[in-house]
């Protein structure tokens, strides 16, 4: 008889870090290929147009960045509270939140000047999706209501609530029944590069980023929330407030995925339309994985992502598959790097265990 | 009165395919596997339940290859959490992408088409009962099914020699193994088997309840299920309470929008899902004040018989 058994490993090489996400992604997208081919979809015709759709022209190399952008606010958003085991997987319905509150700021505040408009719309949407997290943080730190399920069913909150008001109340009446909002201000609007879609809303998430990697790294307030992840009991111990970390880490979680719904309304969009947030939400918590939850890997691992959301449009204009397809890429690699880190952690061999006395007998 | 009567009706008819995934996830939850994926593994069940009918023109054999399905995309999260030892959020989280990207990319060649479905079945005696009657009894038999799973699986977890076993693994999986009951073998069978269970609740949904098959039909039922196994204190019988709770708000939207009420659509689509938080959280309160119950001790907690507590 064989069995697989798991040795920890005792220390962990450094490579390991980098190895990880890279094989996942390689196992990951070579499963999917297998996945497709039995799906009747040619894995290697997919795959071209995910390249040439991503890398075959500069309009393609800016669609790349211009969707890193959210996915940079949505994974720092997951992974500040994935730091602490907390399961915030809200980002979609806070960015929803954001960009409504986006919206009602140009709409009932608006200043006919950049600057002051620009904190106007960061200020109403950080607090928008800071307090649309901070309802999940504040129920799981007050009474240990499950953050994981309390963050998804807002989501489906919030995104019903901004169709209310894309069909409802702001409706734009010169819009000819179409469902959006009316188009933004100049002066509402984010800076533009050139004739790209890449906005001033990457400066932001950039700025955050740092931010983050040196409160998580260097000061007090980010050893604590390392210390609560990895040791709970210790933590207590140390007399750190728990509660209130999970109520902070979720606020500021959701105050950052609020920004990704202000930058993507008023850096790309320009106004509010059906089903604008398209799944970032979702991404990011794999791009913050993939990460391995540092903050300063995540622009790379948004990269990437965003690689695979331009094939994922390319995928459905050349080959008329649906835009979902990509989840399956997602997925997989997601269950890869999850593979991978458990064969970082343990080594893993098979032995030959004899049969028993028992069975040798007959 | 008839008012009322139909509302409860339509209340235990939307609550089905739900009661199926959450029976499931209580099974799994209670081995110790948690699997936030159910909406992944509805999704697979609601798309394979619908292929198969429309080939085969036969409903019942759709449900029994949407089980199939469920059970056989539960694997790889088996897999993951029981011999890998990985994180079940996380796994969990890439079991609703995969299994709504495979259903979206296999459903793109029947979108639009219908099936007959089953037919309606009214129980003799049974369906007669004035008020119970005509909210109980007067369904289908997917419905009656679930009825008898119900309480088949409150007597098995409860009452019998494996059912103990099966919650002993979820409670305290190193006292079990002491006992020579296999952990791992436990698990894997029980939460497969309880991805079958969810992939009947969306062959259900796609095969009896819509006849048809939308990209992302389940649109949430899988998370609720999880969240109804919190509210049903991992207890099949009150499980079925928070099935039925939420298919009868589901029916007073639909019943709502259909009255034309000056309410928006969209705002009432919003009342499932507050409820649910609004349901966990006085369960949570409750559990906070030590009146109920709480999760098995094991719950994600992964198992290696070499590791010291």
């Amino acid at each position: 008889m064989i069995r697989l058994n798991f040795e920890p490993r005792l220390d962990i090489p450094g490579w390991i870090n980098v190895l990880i996400p890279v094989a996942a992604v390689i196992f990951g997208l070579f499963a999917g290929g297998i996945l497709f081919f039995i799906l009747g979809v040619n894995p290697f015709q997919a795959y071209w147009a995910v390249l040439i759709g991503a890398f075959g022209s500069i309009y393609g190399l800016s669609e790349i960045v211009t969707k890193a952008i959210p996915l940079m606010f949505t994974a720092l958003a997951g992974l500040i509270c994935y730091k602490m085991l907390i399961w915030n997987i809200g980002a979609e319905g806070q960015l929803c939140m954001g960009a409504i509150a986006t919206v009602a700021a140009v709409r009932y505040l608006f200043v006919d000047s950049w600057v002051i408009m620009f904190i106007i719309m960061f200020i109403a949407a950080a607090l928008a999706g800071g307090i649309w997290g901070g309802i999940a943080g504040f129920l799981r730190a007050k009474w240990n209501v499950n953050e994981t399920i309390t963050t998804l069913m807002l989501n489906y909150v919030a995104i019903n609530i901004s169709e209310y008001f894309i069909y409802g109340p702001w409706k734009d009446p010169m819009s000819m029944g179409f469902p959006f909002t009316a188009n933004f201000p100049d002066s509402a609007r984010l800076w533009v590069w050139g004739n790209t879609r890449i906005h001033a809303g990457i400066f932001v998430a950039l700025t955050i980023a740092v931010i983050l990697q040196v409160l998580l790294k260097r000061s007090k307030w980010g050893y604590e929330i390392r210390v609560i992840g990895e040791n709970p009991r210790a933590a207590r111990y140390g007399g750190m407030n728990i509660a209130h970390n999970i109520l902070l880490v979720t606020f500021i979680g959701g105050a950052v995925a609020g920004l990704a719904g202000m930058s993507e309304m008023a850096g790309l969009h320009g106004r509010m339309s059906r089903g604008f947030t398209l799944g970032y939400g979702y991404t990011g918590i794999l791009v913050a994985w993939l990460a391995r939850l540092s903050p300063i890997y995540v622009p790379l691992v948004s990269f990437l992502m965003g690689v695979l959301l331009v094939g994922g449009d390319t995928l459905q204009v050349v080959m008329g598959l649906p835009l979902a397809s990509i989840q399956i890429l997602q997925g997989l690699i997601l269950f890869s790097v999850l593979a991978a880190e458990t064969l970082s952690k343990y080594k893993i061999r098979l032995i030959r265990i004899s049969a028993g006395p028992a069975e040798e007998a007959k | 009165m008839d008012f009322l009567i139909a509302i409860m009706a339509s209340a235990v008819r939307s609550g089905t395919p739900v009661l199926f995934a959450t029976l499931g996830e209580v099974v799994s939850e209670r081995a110790g596997v948690m699997n936030l994926g159910l909406e992944g593994v509805m999704l697979i069940g609601a798309y394979t339940g619908f292929a198969v009918t429309r080939a085969t023109g036969n409903p019942w054999l759709g449900i029994l290859a949407s089980f199939a399905a469920g059970a056989a995309i539960t694997l790889i999260h088996s897999f993951l959490c029981i011999t890998l030892m990985c994180n079940q959020v996380v796994s969990g989280l890439a079991m609703v992408l995969t299994g709504y990207g495979l259903s979206a990319l296999l459903g793109r060649n029947v979108i639009g088409e219908t099936i007959s479905g089953m037919a309606p079945l009214k129980l003799p005696i049974l369906g007669d009962i004035p008020f119970i009657g005509p909210i109980f009894f007067q369904h289908n038999a997917m419905v009656y099914a679930s009825y008898l799973l119900t309480a088949a699986l409150c007597w098995f977890l409860f009452r019998t020699r494996p059912g103990l076993n099966l919650r002993a693994v979820g409670e305290n999986p190193r006292a079990a193994d002491a006992m020579g009951i296999p952990v791992s073998a436990i698990r894997y069978f029980y939460s497969i088997f309880g991805g079958g269970l969810a992939g009947i609740g969306g062959g259900y949904l796609s095969v009896v309840y819509a006849q048809m098959w939308i990209e992302g039909m389940t649109s949430g039922r899988g998370w609720i299920a999880v969240a109804l196994v919190i509210f049903g204190l991992w207890n099949p019988a009150r499980a079925a309470v928070g099935a039925y709770l939420f298919g009868g708000v589901e029916a007073l939207q639909l019943r709502m929008q259909a009255m034309g009420t000056s309410i928006s659509a969209s705002l009432l689509l919003t009342l499932p899902y507050l409820m649910t938080i609004i349901v966990l959280t006085i369960v949570a309160i409750r559990a906070d004040k030590g009146i109920m119950l709480r999760a098995p001790a094991a719950l994600s907690v992964p198992f290696r018989r070499e590791d010291r507590d």
